[in-house]
């Protein structure tokens, strides 16, 4: 078992190396001089040298990727050429919307998934199954920001019952930010739970047919207790994963969710740093989002080591 | 995985055409959008900028089918004419990140010593969320119509590349793969004539899904400002540009709107319809 998690944190760490690379090389395909890119058609040539000599672009590529890579390595994600501060912070003062975004999203999206994807496994091929496969395929169908502009109109904006948009202002206190994410929140979960609505059905149906169920029916226990009980708690593992691939998802729609609320969050300092070219914040925040999702998607199978004793081998 | 890949040498596409009636029906809806943005010149009542501003927001019925923007145009003439450029994006890219895939994929599965570096390569690519990553190559390659396509194909390649090397890690072992070795068969033949032709049916599937995916992108880059030049009228650009409208003109976001989701939702069904077919064990289970 110290084997399989050692191999798993080494190919996270390789994972995560590629990762770096891989951001390292968007940012320079770039055509042109980076540094004149970021301070715009208007700047001197003294600042350009200056800037690509703070960036360390007047060195050799590779002495570029070394440098870049021992700065990510020791922590240090550079600094926002818009802010003037350096991206890790700028990054963490945008965090709070949009992580309680995507966790409200998450627990939405679940509870709406999860016990439909339960009664659909049960009652397979009637007509609740096949309304809800239909209704899931519909909400992979729509553009989060679309739905979301037309619940803005009509659920808050016309019936007053949410906060129309913003994060409550300088002084807002928590729970009135909060107010402001539920019905991001609600449009991100809807949008998402398709997904975790056909694993979970898909494998409740896996289990629903498993020799224990069998026996556990023969016994005479209650449906109740047999599909919640017996089968749901083995169809839970592959629920949990997928809600853990689902985090990309969710911090894909919320980037432009946040756009349609005006949420001051990292998907909107992501577009504002995009159109003021500000490649720091970009590179720093794909770097921080897709660590996150390794390192997230790596502690869910620890998890899975952990419950399930049929991984550890 | 050996069931799926003998179930789907054995199944024609055609086949599944004719006896899957949701796959039929969702590239029937598909055509005639297709067909509508193709012939859009002979369709479209109006020049897609042609602008009159006395009939600025004018509701759907009348003059105008289904209203005017706020500058007098017709909004299913425009409707019409961005459906060329969300579909072209959406096609683009699922037959660029299908190329990219497919040669990944190959690599990998058949050669041993390159799976693991391309494996780690795909995990890492997945690792960034789409919109995200799409957002970060527009920005550093520009926002042209081919760079946006460019842009989404490096976006979506990783998951025509891992189902790609899955099938073909199965292949390799087949007797007749073995047997092609053994006759001399060059490498290259082998993974164009044995490999891949008999993934065929499986790529197109995964292609019919990133297709909707990259209209689904497409939109969202357009809708946050960062996809093709504003100008370019896409049914993204036309949500956005009629946000500012949405209580007094909702039609100017319910018509793009709704056309981006009936051509994804009509892909997802022909791609679902395609996969259950061509997979009969994943029918009975999602």
């Amino acid at each position: 078992m110290l084997r399989y998690i050692l191999n798993r944190v080494l190919g996270m760490i390789i994972v995560l190396a590629i990762v770096v690379t891989v951001v390292f090389v968007i940012v320079r395909l770039a055509p042109g001089d980076p540094a004149a890119l970021m301070l715009g058609p208007d700047a001197v040539p003294e600042d350009v040298a200056a800037l690509r000599a703070r960036l360390g672009l007047d060195q050799p590529i590779i002495a570029q990727f070394l440098r870049f890579f021992g700065q990510i390595a020791s922590g240090d994600f550079g600094e926002s050429i818009f802010f003037d501060l350096p991206v890790l912070e700028v990054i963490g003062q945008r965090a709070e919307p949009t992580i309680f975004l995507t966790l409200f999203s998450i627990l939405i999206a679940t509870s709406i998934a999860v016990p439909i994807g339960i009664v659909s496994a049960y009652y397979r091929g009637g007509l609740f199954d096949q309304g809800s496969i239909s209704g899931a395929m519909l909400a992979a169908s729509i553009p989060s920001f679309w739905m979301g502009l037309i619940l803005q109109q009509y659920l808050a904006t016309d019936a007053g019952w949410f906060p129309v948009s913003g994060y409550g202002g300088p002084d807002a206190s928590f729970a009135d930010r909060m107010g402001h994410l539920v019905l991001p929140s609600i449009v991100l979960g809807v949008v998402n739970s398709a997904l975790i609505i056909r694993f979970t059905r898909a494998s409740m149906l896996d289990v629903l047919s498993d020799d224990y169920v069998r026996t556990a029916r023969s016994k005479g226990m209650s449906e109740r207790r047999v599909v919640l009980r017996h089968a749901f708690k083995n169809a839970l593992i592959p629920v949990v994963t997928v809600i853990g691939l689902t985090f990309a998802l969710l911090i894909s729609g919320a980037v432009v969710t946040e756009r349609v609320f005006n949420l001051p969050g990292v998907g909107s300092l992501v577009v504002g740093a995009v159109l003021r070219r500000d490649y720091p914040v970009i590179q720093g925040t794909l770097l921080v989002v897709a660590g996150l999702y390794v390192v997230i998607n790596f502690l869910i199978d620890m998890v899975y080591l952990a419950i399930d004793p049929r991984v550890r081998y | 995985m050996a069931a799926s890949v003998s179930a789907a040498m054995q199944v024609s596409l055609w086949q599944v055409l004719i006896q899957r009636r949701s796959v039929l029906i969702g590239l029937i809806i598909l055509a005639i959008i297709g067909l509508a943005a193709i012939f859009a010149p002979l369709i479209a009542p109006y020049e897609p900028n042609a602008m009159s501003i006395r009939d600025r927001l004018t509701p759907p019925g009348g003059q105008f089918l289904l209203g005017s923007d706020e500058f007098g145009r017709d909004v299913f003439s425009r409707a019409i004419y961005a459906g060329r450029v969300s579909l072209s994006v959406g096609l683009g890219t699922a037959v660029l990140a299908s190329l990219f895939g497919v040669v990944l994929g190959l690599l990998g599965g058949f050669f041993r010593r390159l799976d693991g570096p391309i494996s780690r390569l795909i995990d890492a690519m997945m690792a960034f969320p789409d919109i995200l990553l799409a957002i970060a190559l527009v920005a550093a390659l520009g926002g042209s119509l081919f760079n946006v396509i460019l842009a989404l194909s490096i976006v979506y390649a990783p998951r025509i590349a891992r189902v790609v090397r899955a099938s073909t890690l199965v292949i390799r072992e087949l007797p007749y793969v073995e047997a092609a070795k053994a006759l001399g068969v060059s490498t290259p033949n082998i993974l164009v004539h044995h490999i891949l032709r008999n993934i065929v049916s499986q790529l197109i599937v995964q292609a019919t899904f990133i297709f909707a995916y990259a209209m689904l992108a497409e939109a969202g880059l357009s809708f946050l400002g960062v996809g093709v030049d504003p100008s370019t009228p896409t049914w993204g650009t036309m949500i956005n540009a009629g946000r500012a409208f949405v209580g007094t003109a909702d039609w100017l976001i319910l018509v793009p709107g709704a056309a981006i989701v009936l051509c994804v939702l009509s892909l997802q069904i022909a791609g679902d319809g395609l996969r259950d077919a061509l997979d009969p064990r994943l029918a009975k289970e999602v």
